[in-house]
């Protein structure tokens, strides 16, 4: 269940961003950093096999990518791929509950198990020219756009963290889906990493 | 540092995967008739071979899933990756 307003704080609200944003370079960013509003995030355990597949499907608009490494999307729903059973569902957070409780309902005579982890990981958007190299300093990945791509997902480590990591557009864009209590220590490593390129915060 | 191809990712560092020991090792079926020796093998006695052997990995910070290798641990050469369950398609050498 989505915790009210009230009750529901920033992984990075310590950090005073709103306070940051706007401020860079005089000309243009070659990195930007974003956090996310949070998102509904349900891991889906499960399959593969076609029942399990279609009532996915039925749910969400969108089919598990079985390929490794992989994410499918439907409009503000997305699935991104953790291992050979098993599913991150990203989509907006006002639908968690909703679509928690239908897919419960439609894998029910599975063998599946459907937890909302959203508190679990805070999100930040890096973009912008050098968004690439900032990443590279922190992950032995080979993010080159010939193996990484939009749409492409791994698991990680990043400056020693275990980080998801989601290419969301080639200009590059990634969101890096980070466990919520190193999200202050990361945030402080992405900044001083991208100091050398110019670095702009949007909230 | 080794690099070790995950069945599912494929080639990653050595450290996103922790070691599990050696692979292969059965529970006995009725520990209750085992001698305490017996079980004690069992428990803590490995081969721990200086050569080839074969060992259980998980891919922690990927995907989370268990896997057998065949590495050598003079050479550090990996010379097979195999799923659980499965039967070795190399057998271990080396000295005890
Ligand atoms: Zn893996």
């Amino acid at each position: 269940m989505p915790a009210s307003e009230y009750l529901r704080q920033s992984a990075l609200a310590a950090l005073g961003l709103a306070a940051k944003a706007g401020a860079g370079p005089a000309r243009g960013a070659g990195v930007i950093l974003r956090e996310c509003a949070p998102r509904a995030q349900l891991c889906l355990r499960g399959g593969p096999g076609a029942d399990f597949e279609k009532a996915v499907e039925g749910v969400l608009g969108v089919r598990p990518p079985l390929e490794s490494g992989m994410s499918a999307r439907n409009g503000d729903r997305t699935l991104l791929w953790l291992g050979p059973d098993e599913w991150l569902a990203v989509l907006p957070d006002e639908r968690s509950e909703e679509v928690l409780s239908r897919l419960r309902d439609a894998l029910a005579p599975l063998h599946v198990a459907v937890v909302d982890v959203s508190h679990s990981r805070a999100v930040v958007e890096l973009s912008g020219a050098h968004a690439r190299s900032v990443l590279q300093k922190g992950c032995h990945l080979d993010l080159h756009p010939s193996r990484f791509r939009a749409g492409s997902v791994a698991q990680s480590k990043f400056a020693r963290c275990h980080v998801l990591l989601h290419q969301t557009d080639d200009a590059p864009a990634y969101d890096l889906y980070i466990q919520r209590s190193f999200a202050r220590y990361l945030w402080s490593w992405l900044e001083d990493a991208a100091a050398e390129f110019g670095v702009t915060v949007e909230v | 540092m080794l690099l070790i191809h995950c069945p599912w990712c494929g080639p990653r560092n050595e450290d996103e995967f922790s070691y599990g020991g050696e692979a292969h090792i059965v529970r006995p079926a009725a520990p209750e008739a085992e001698s305490d020796a017996q079980w004690a093998d069992y428990l803590f006695m490995r081969t721990n071979r200086k050569g080839l052997n074969l060992e259980r990995w998980v891919h922690t910070h990927g995907c989370g899933r268990w896997f057998n290798v065949a590495r050598d641990t003079v050479t550090h050469r990996i010379e097979a990756v195999y799923g659980m369950g499965e039967a070795p398609p190399v057998q271990s050498r080396g000295g005890g």
